[in-house]
């Protein structure tokens, strides 16, 4: 059992994302950074659809009551381990009685707690991601709140063995982190332009536009969420004598409403939409833009579709080898 | 069937019917997402219908594993142009025709007498041009189980409210300029509240956890304030 005793700003439990029911207008939910939760499931012996916890800016306070094996990725949000700080992007044995607090978050917004075994949560529409509008899904379909206790469900083999390897080693100690982590490679989160492809109505946007797409920054508001960043900069404006029909849209989608700020469609963003769509952040750049808070600028950079998929399949690659890496060290 | 093909992002397809709301398009639109609910493929992840567009989310690693020269995107269009003239002479499966029973006006549609007011009819009127429309889902969006439907008398038509309702009880029908539609969950919005429905139009615990699919017909039938309460216990 882990004990929330301070719940943090917003706190949800989420897993790669609910998929089959859009059709249903079901949004998708899950992990906005969904690299980050897939490696911290990883690390700690987990499938990468295994719950996790979604930690926003400022962390929670947490007791646990129980031994566990934990890993924390993402943004950099300080972690401490009574009073110490913790790397992230390894796996660390925690003793019970111990407590997990954070501090001043460093780098990034978000960051994902996975713990061997995962957290207990019941599966709703084939998934365990708080869908926080329809109060569905995760804990009770809310975020966390302080008190909450949450079961933590048995360990697979591989979870079993590095928990007690990392148990062994830490002797008396309250917790102790493996001596290898996630290569930076993987983890780090360079300053480089998002990537976009155009959507179906870029060029329906007038010239003027469809350059400051590209040349100039673009801030996130702070009325900005899990549904979707709204964003500030240069207005965008459409100019088409076709009426728009709504149709579907995606994690990703860039869609500009009629008073030319854009919106940035994320994990909890609708199914459909009928707003001209400037463009689509590729998905391998999703992870990057999970970790951009309230106030930062993003500059946009034009790749082509096959560019995109071609970005997506290297990186799966590269994710692929990272698992079986830790797969050699978990055993 | 005349489609247009164009990517939603690098992981989905939008297969576009024609460029207007028609009953054609939407015929083909059921026929294809009909195929994939009787043949599944592998690499299709899950689809979205729209008013004139069908969209596929695909998986790309799967697709790739199964093939390494053509990309993800290039190969399920040619999927699916390979499949759209096996589907033109099917026919489309038989609707179905679902009954939303509405109690009409007092406190579960405040807003009847200003639809009535505004297009020069009685409350009952616009009950009866609202009970004798023969509507279609187009799709459902917005929100888990909000169905987009086509088919209200333009004589009961009206502009949203300037100050949206903070909060609107789940049921609540309403009408949106020349649009009316369910609210299936109690959300902010600025539509014309004429009646509420005591059905549960979005049923998370269920398979199929919408009441309501794209290509469904739907009948309104007022009922009395009792039997509201009375189904209402009930569901």
């Amino acid at each position: 059992m882990i004990h929330i005793q301070k719940a943090g700003l917003l706190t949800t439990v989420q897993d790669l994302g609910r998929f089959g029911f859009k059709k249903h207008g079901v949004v998708t939910s899950g992990a906005m950074d969904q690299e980050a939760h897939l490696i911290s499931n990883w690390l700690v012996g987990n499938n990468p659809n295994t719950p996790t916890l979604e930690i926003t800016l400022m962390g929670p306070v947490i007791e646990f009551q129980e031994d566990a094996l934990i890993a924390i990725c993402g943004g950099n949000l300080s972690p401490l381990i009574e009073g110490d700080a913790v790397e992230c992007w390894k796996p660390i044995f925690v003793r019970k009685g111990t407590e997990l607090r954070f501090g001043r978050p460093a780098s990034g917004f978000r960051a994902y707690l996975a713990i061997g075994g995962g957290f207990n949560i019941p599966s709703i529409m084939d998934s365990a991601s708080t869908y926080m509008r329809a109060q569905i899904g995760g804990y009770e379909g809310r975020p966390l709140e302080d008190g909450d206790r949450l079961s933590v469900d048995r360990k697979s083999p591989s979870s079993e063995s590095l928990f007690n390897v990392l148990k062994e080693k830490a002797d008396r100690k309250n917790f102790h982190a493996s001596n290898w982590s996630v290569s930076e490679e993987l983890r780090s989160r360079n300053n480089d332009p998002i990537r976009v492809i155009k959507g179906r109505e870029f060029d329906q946007f007038t010239d003027v536009s469809q350059d400051a797409f590209t040349n100039e920054p673009f801030t996130i508001d702070s009325k900005s969420d899990r549904m979707g960043y709204r964003l500030n900069g240069q207005k965008l404006k459409w100019e088409s004598d076709s009426e728009m029909i709504s149709s579907a849209v995606s994690i990703g989608t860039i869609q500009v409403p009629s008073d030319g700020n854009p919106i940035l469609l994320l994990a909890d963003s609708q199914t459909t939409g009928g707003y001209p769509r400037m463009a689509h952040v590729i998905t391998a750049d999703l992870p990057k833009i999970a970790q951009m808070k309230p106030g930062e600028d993003i500059h946009f950079q034009i790749v082509s579709h096959e560019e995109a998929q071609q970005l997506y399949l290297q990186r799966q690659n590269l994710l692929r080898h990272l698992e079986l890496g830790i797969r050699t060290k978990t055993g | 069937m005349n489609a247009h093909f164009y990517p939603l992002g690098d992981q989905a397809v939008t297969i576009e019917f024609g460029d207007s709301i028609n009953e054609e398009s939407h015929q083909n639109i059921r026929k294809l997402a009909a195929f994939f609910d009787e043949n599944p493929p592998g690499w299709l992840i899950e689809y979205i219908p729209a008013f004139a567009s069908l969209t596929l989310f695909y998986n790309p690693l799967f697709i790739r594993k199964q093939q390494k020269h053509t990309l993800p995107y290039e190969w399920v269009v040619g999927e699916i142009k390979a499949l759209l003239p096996t589907l033109t002479h099917k026919r489309a499966n038989s609707s179905r025709t679902i009954e939303i029973p509405v109690c009409y006006g007092q406190k579960y549609g405040p807003d009847l007498a200003h639809v009535a007011e505004r297009n020069d009819l009685s409350e009952e009127e616009v009950i009866h041009l609202h009970t004798n429309g023969d509507y279609l889902v187009y799709m459902i969006g917005f929100a888990p189980g909000f169905p987009y439907l086509g088919g209200m008398d333009k004589r009961i038509q009206a502009p949203r409210k300037p100050d949206p309702r903070l909060r609107i009880p789940a049921g609540s029908v309403g009408i949106a300029g020349e649009q009316t539609g369910v609210y299936p969950l109690e959300t902010p919005g600025g539509w014309q509240l004429i009646g509420q429905t005591p059905l549960r139009l979005f049923r998370p615990e269920d398979a199929s956890p919408s009441l309501l699919k794209a290509g469904d017909r739907i009948r309104f039938v007022e009922i009395s304030e009792r039997e509201f309460l009375r189904l209402k216990e009930e569901s």
